[in-house]
């Protein structure tokens, strides 16, 4: 009997672009602008879109937050190694410090969101800090449990308002500000993520990640870097904490939700881990979903679940790398 | 070779739970030479870099690097004084081409201040840099090795990148944990003329081997560890002579 097994070649196009030929052609430009002009352009029109349904203005925003969140979970594990649930940590912090600055000490939204991004992801670093040395599933669970921890902590000493949250903060000047602001920021996130992991410093962060000892052995402080990782990471949670606090003009104890750091998770296990395109799209699949299993009440936990597992079992590797591989080879049937 | 100890060793004993894996070893490594240490598996000669390179903590004993005691330092504080190592289990970065390997010691503090204008600096020269030396450690730069996932290469080009690793970091001395174990004699052949090359640089070279013959055709002094304990040292003439050693590696027959 006649063998055959699946072959998958580069097409001839995408290695064309791989040099400085890329500037041959129309083409070759276009094979390679192709699909960042079509995110770029899509995402920058949803508003627009959405003009014809004013409720899903609100979802497009929830979707760049959890795009954002997801971006900061793919670049820390796929890319230095670093299991962190600490979504919610990042939002909650990000958010209620926003809420001090914008209430307490009244400083407009354009200061205050800046000042809690930085302030916050020092926060956040700082008190992950003592968690580095450890590895994997304990990492996890413990920045999983710093949101719970800050949450009682409000509870129980009555800060922040307590159980009743900080109310009054001030909302965004116009509708187009408050979507743009939060798409523009996560496309800018993506893309310079994108540069940054390919850059000299993303490598030796990539390395920690293959072998933190050959990165030891090469003299350079794995601590450190994974600190500067945990940063980078934190800065974009607590943006996108900072933002919901001024979207809702409420800082509250469901800043701390778990939603933040799990949705973040199945994103990347949709959208295919490691690309950081794929924490996007897995986002852009899953909140309008989770949007529409609404009215289904505690059964769209069941569809949810079925989605998610169907996922991991038929297409573990996740939307964006499928894609990748059709968009860059063919396949053909090869004797042997 | 010269009579300036670059690295000195006095009395290092570490214990895994009942096991003494090395019992108050010591020896002084002369700038400049090739010092090789033998020993049967299990010996100890892994954990005796370990425990110099900052990778185990000694339970008892000193190092010295020049001037500095260097006993208690982290792992990177020491290979950023230049003492390197590399490693008898292959460590590539898997998922980097082989000469983006490279980029990560070429990134570190050491490479940057020693390694001028091409070490550091813009980006993109440090690529050059690491192809230049992948070329000199055996990579064929015209082929497509060097741009290869680190992880699909053969294990002789996954040697020779752990010993590229250590040369990035413009070393003072290379411990190198049995580079040429589970190579064949054509590519060890290949190897040596990099090892005297590293010699004439200046680099002092502490070489762990398994396979005494290679071992004997470039070192310049040897000892040799059984169950953890030194058990000679010398020219390797004395030391395949002493009665020790060829009880214990040779397995007591004449050799
Ligand atoms: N981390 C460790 N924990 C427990 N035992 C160890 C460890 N490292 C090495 N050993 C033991 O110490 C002894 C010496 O090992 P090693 O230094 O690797 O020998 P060699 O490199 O000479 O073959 C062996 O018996 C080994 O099992
Ligand atoms: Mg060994």
């Amino acid at each position: 009997m006649e063998m055959k097994r699946k072959e998958r070649i580069d097409r001839g196009l995408k290695v064309r672009t791989e040099g400085i030929y890329a500037i041959s052609s129309f083409k070759e430009i276009a094979y390679l602008i192709g699909p960042r002009l079509l995110l770029i352009g899509g995402v920058m029109l949803l508003p627009l879109i959405f003009e014809v349904a004013p409720y899903w203005k609100r979802v497009v925003n929830y979707m760049c937050v959890y795009a954002i969140l997801a971006i900061a979970f793919d670049f820390l594990a796929n890319y230095v190694g670093l299991v962190c649930l600490g979504g919610a940590l990042f939002v909650g912090v990000g958010g209620y410090l926003t809420a001090i600055f914008n209430t307490y000490l009244s400083l407009p939204f354009y200061l205050s969101i800046p000042f809690a991004t930085v302030s916050g992801a020092c926060i956040c670093t700082v008190i992950i800090l003592p968690c580095l040395p450890l590895r994997g599933v304990y990492f996890a669970i413990v920045t999983l449990m710093y949101p719970i921890l800050f949450s009682r902590i409000i509870e129980a000493f009555n800060i922040f308002g307590g159980t009743n949250g900080i109310s009054g903060i001030d909302s965004f000047p116009n509708q187009y500000l408050e979507q743009y602001l939060i798409i523009i920021v996560m496309l800018v996130v993506l893309f310079g993520m994108r540069r940054f992991v390919n850059e000299d410093v993303g490598l030796v962060l990539r390395g920690i990640k293959d072998n933190d000892q050959s990165v030891r052995a090469s003299g350079i402080n794995v601590t450190h870097m994974k600190c500067m990782a945990v940063f980078i990471a934190s800065l974009m949670g607590c943006f996108a904490g900072a933002y919901i606090s001024h979207l809702y003009m409420f800082a509250g104890l469901s800043l701390f939700a778990l939603d933040f750091s799990i949705i973040p998770i199945a994103a990347v296990v949709m959208g295919g881990g490691g690309t950081l395109v794929g924490a996007v799209i897995g986002c852009f699949i899953l909140v309008p979903l989770s949007e529409v299993l609404r009215d289904f009440g505690s059964f769209r936990i069941v569809i949810y679940s079925v989605t998610l597992t169907g996922f991991i079992v038929f297409k573990s590797e996740g939307i964006m790398v499928y894609l990748q591989r059709k968009y860059h080879q063919f396949e053909r049937w090869a004797k042997i | 070779m010269s009579d300036t100890v670059i690295i000195s060793v006095k009395g290092i004993s570490k214990t895994f739970g009942g096991l003494k894996a090395l019992i108050d070893v010591s020896f002084d490594v002369f700038q400049g030479e090739i010092y090789g240490i033998i020993g049967p598996n299990g010996s100890g000669k892994t954990t005796l870099v370990n425990c110099i390179t900052g990778f185990i903590r000694p339970d008892k004993g000193h190092v010295r690097f020049r001037d500095e005691e260097i006993t208690q330092w982290p792992v990177h504080k020491i290979a950023g004084v230049g003492v390197t190592r590399t490693f008898q289990l292959m460590r590539p970065y898997y998922s980097l081409p082989a000469f983006k390997n490279l980029i990560i010691p070429l990134w570190s503090p050491r490479a940057k201040k020693y390694g001028g204008w091409r070490g550091g600096g813009r980006h993109g020269d440090r690529d050059t840099v690491a192809i230049d030396i992948l070329e000199e450690i055996g990579f064929e730069r015209e082929s497509r090795v060097p741009y290869k996932l680190a992880g699909t290469l053969p294990t002789g080009y996954q040697k020779r990148l752990e010993l590229a690793r250590c040369i990035a970091l413009r070393p003072d001395v290379i411990f190198c944990d049995e580079v040429f174990s589970g190579l064949s004699m054509s590519e060890i052949a290949g190897m040596i003329p990099l090892i005297e090359r590293l010699k004439m640089d200046g680099v002092t070279l502490v070489m762990i081997e398994h396979r005494l013959r290679e071992l004997f055709r470039v070192a310049d002094r040897i000892m040799a560890l059984n169950f953890g304990e030194k058990i000679a040292e010398g020219y390797y003439k004395d030391v395949i002579e002493d009665k020790r050693v060829k009880e214990a590696y040779l397995g007591s027959e004449e050799v």
